[in-house]
């Protein structure tokens, strides 16, 4: 039985060995354009990974796999949002596979881990998700096609203190990204004159909101601001439902990661009326987005949430970058094939600015109403061309 | 002083929703002396058997959770004869590798199977919201969950305490090779009782969906929780249990109303301070075995 294994096994391998020795001398391999799409295809980020995933499949089935005579392959992993997971994939897909680019990148440590691997093979890293401000700075070959939290946290904190509310209570994860968003809401919301009653700090771990949201109920706030990661958003609004948050007349408003479309449906009507800023809503009354959103549908059969956005800018952008440089797969070409590139994206209009390789896109205000018997952002104010203000502030 | 009386409710309610989920441990774990850290993929198995019927057969929310309990102790009781049976007298090494392996493989199961993100179940509008009680505030919820689990506690007790079975369980963990030899038998008590730990532990997941969030990752998130209430409230009764359920609930929202910044720790905190104290928990057998 053991030999017989054995035997099998070598056959095996010759037979991989052959068919890796046959491939470099097919013509056709040379014309090929690798893209490694790092994602987190399993874990707590799954939902990320699979949106992201979905758009670029989607994006090539609309758009074809061949761009300047080059044929395009997107080879997935797997990284469970696991930084250490995330540089070794993306070492074995730039040595290995001699990938083009590397891309994805769900949460903001997985981006940064592959930044020393970008800088050092020279390889255009383009960042689909991760949304700390800081990411870009960490490497010449990052470009960002989501969106950093001071872009959206900036707005609403404005928006708020222009919009009569004077007293506000925040609730963030304790974690770099929520951070981010309550630093940067307090700097412009107390700019306003706004003032922060409450300011609660939740660990990361811990969906049993409760006491925390009783402090904010009896601390008697006009709002109160919010940043939880994606997936508990649904929880955090049955528990503020609940608790009889919305009938004290306190509003929730915050970042719009907490109404993911994704997720939205699920958080029934305790989350009408609420209001954030962000980047994308699948209401986006564009003839672009309207496109988008049923193809998405009619693909993977779930509404496409903000990441999915990220992930269908982000292969755009390389295919653009791809034509300018008529399908020479040198990275630094590359990256300044990419400065300043402007499209339409069905989020609206972006751009990359030239300087920080930044995402530059419009934030819209939006609420939480009922369309057609679905909970929808309904955008009710813009903010143009926003830049990150964790940069623009050096 | 309304909201004392709120924030002492909730912890109640939390305690309480936290001994039906970790009672099961303290049985296995101290009756029967099996280091068995896959207790809380059955209450993620219950979770998600009563998130199924909900949603996805109409079942209404108060038939589906007898069936949360059923199917728990089902599966329970079948890996018990199959797979946990022969651990008994292997070492606690053995036991916790095994158990530890059962819990990955429960949550790639379903992970594979119901995907990664977090399920609600849909509950009856009697149960949403917070009745006005003098004042207080008073979650619906949270109210139901506190009388399932005190009737629960309260038979449990008198099960244990008063009847025949409880006393056979008794005898059988106290020295089971002189039980045998009295005519019990000794592997069909532990057999039951192992499959009702696993149906209480997938009630209390059923239970636990609205408030801790269930996803794939529930047996390991919550793992350390369990494991506290077992070590502090030690495993020769399930007074001992109920009893640090009770007061880590109360403590961890307590906590984290009155100081969010130290939330997280207090319930550490309380452990560490009960375990200096006594060593063997709040009710703990001196070694005796």
């Amino acid at each position: 039985m053991f030999i017989r294994t054995k035997a099998l096994l070598a056959a095996a391998g010759v037979a991989i060995l052959s068919a890796a020795a046959l491939a470099p001398a097919q013509p056709q391999a040379q014309e090929t354009v690798k893209i490694g799409l790092i994602l987190p295809m399993t874990g707590g980020q799954a939902s990320t990974g699979k949106q992201i995933d979905n758009a670029v499949k989607l994006y090539m089935q609309q758009k074809g796999d061949t761009v300047a005579g080059r044929k395009i392959e997107v080879i997935l992993r797997d990284d469970a949002a696991v930084p250490d997971n995330t540089k070794r994939l993306a070492q074995e897909l730039i040595v290995n596979d001699k990938v083009n680019f590397i891309a994805g990148f769900g949460v903001t440590p997985a981006a940064l881990a592959a930044a020393p691997l970008a800088t050092q093979a020279k390889v255009p890293e383009i960042v689909m998700a991760a949304g700390t401000s800081i990411i870009t700075e960490r490497s010449p070959y990052i470009v960002r096609t989501s969106f950093t939290l001071a872009q959206s946290s900036t707005i609403i904190g404005d928006w708020a203190a222009k919009n009569g509310i004077k007293k506000v209570a925040t609730l963030t994860s304790d974690y770099a990204p929520g951070n981010d968003a309550l630093n940067f809401f307090k700097q412009n919301f107390t700019a306003g004159g706004g003032e922060i009653v409450e300011e609660v700090k939740v660990p990361l771990a811990n969906p049993d909101f409760a006491p925390f949201l009783q402090r904010m109920k009896d601390s008697k706030p006009d709002a109160m601001f919010v940043f939880v990661p994606a997936g508990q958003g649904g929880n955090f609004m049955k528990q503020y439902a609940e608790r009889g948050l919305d009938k004290a007349g306190i509003k929730v408003i915050g970042p719009g990661d907490v109404m993911d479309d994704d997720l939205l449906n699920g958080m029934g009507d305790a989350a009408l009326g609420t209001v954030t800023a962000h980047l994308y809503s699948a209401a986006h009354p564009s003839a672009k987005n309207k496109d988008f959103v049923a193809a998405y549908k009619k693909a993977f059969n779930s509404r496409p949430g903000f990441m999915a956005v990220g992930g269908y800018d982000g292969i755009h952008l390389i295919y653009e970058a791809l034509k300018k440089t008529g399908g020479q797969t040198d990275g630094d070409a590359l990256i300044e094939a990419m400065k300043g590139m402007k499209w339409e994206s069905p989020r609206g209009p972006i751009s990359i600015d030239p300087e920080t390789r930044d995402i530059v896109q419009n934030i819209y205000i939006r609420k939480v109403e009922k369309v057609d018997g679905e909970l929808y952002n309904v955008e009710f104010a813009t903010f143009e061309a926003v830049k990150d203000a964790g940069k623009t502030k050096k | 002083m309304t909201t004392l009386f709120t924030i002492l409710f909730d912890g109640v309610a939390y305690g309480m929703l936290l001994f039906v989920l970790a009672c099961g441990l303290a049985v296995t774990l101290g009756l029967m002396n099996f280091v068995n850290l896959a207790h809380g993929a059955f209450a993620m198995t219950g979770g998600y058997v009563c998130a199924v019927l909900v949603n996805r057969s109409g079942w209404p929310f108060f038939a589906a959770l007898p069936l949360a309990f059923v199917a728990s102790a089902l599966i329970g009781a079948l890996l018990e004869r199959s797979l946990y049976r022969h651990l008994y007298n292997r070492s606690h090494l053995d036991q916790v590798l095994f158990s530890v392996g059962l819990v990955f493989m429960s949550v790639a199961a379903v992970d594979y199977i119901m995907g990664s993100s977090r399920v609600f179940i849909k509950l009856p509008a009697a149960l949403e919201g917070q009745i006005d009680f003098f004042g207080v505030g008073i979650g619906r919820y949270r109210l139901m969950i506190i009388v399932i689990c005190g009737l629960l506690t309260a038979a449990l007790q008198l099960v244990l305490a008063r009847t025949r079975f409880g006393s056979r369980l008794r005898a059988a963990v106290d020295d089971p090779r002189a039980a045998s030899g009295l005519g019990i038998n000794v592997p069909q008590v532990f057999a039951f009782t192992f499959a009702f730990g696993c149906g209480l532990a997938g009630l209390g997941g059923a239970l636990s969906a609205e408030i801790l969030g269930l996803d794939p990752y529930f047996p390991l998130k919550f793992m350390i929780y369990f494991l506290i209430v077992v070590t502090v409230g030690g495993s020769s009764s399930i007074t001992g249990p109920f009893l640090a359920s009770l007061l880590l609930g109360i403590g961890d929202v307590a906590g984290k109303y009155y100081v969010p910044k130290m939330g997280p720790f207090v319930i550490y905190t309380i452990m560490i301070v009960i375990l200096i104290w006594r060593p063997n928990g709040l009710f703990g057998r001196t070694a005796a075995r």
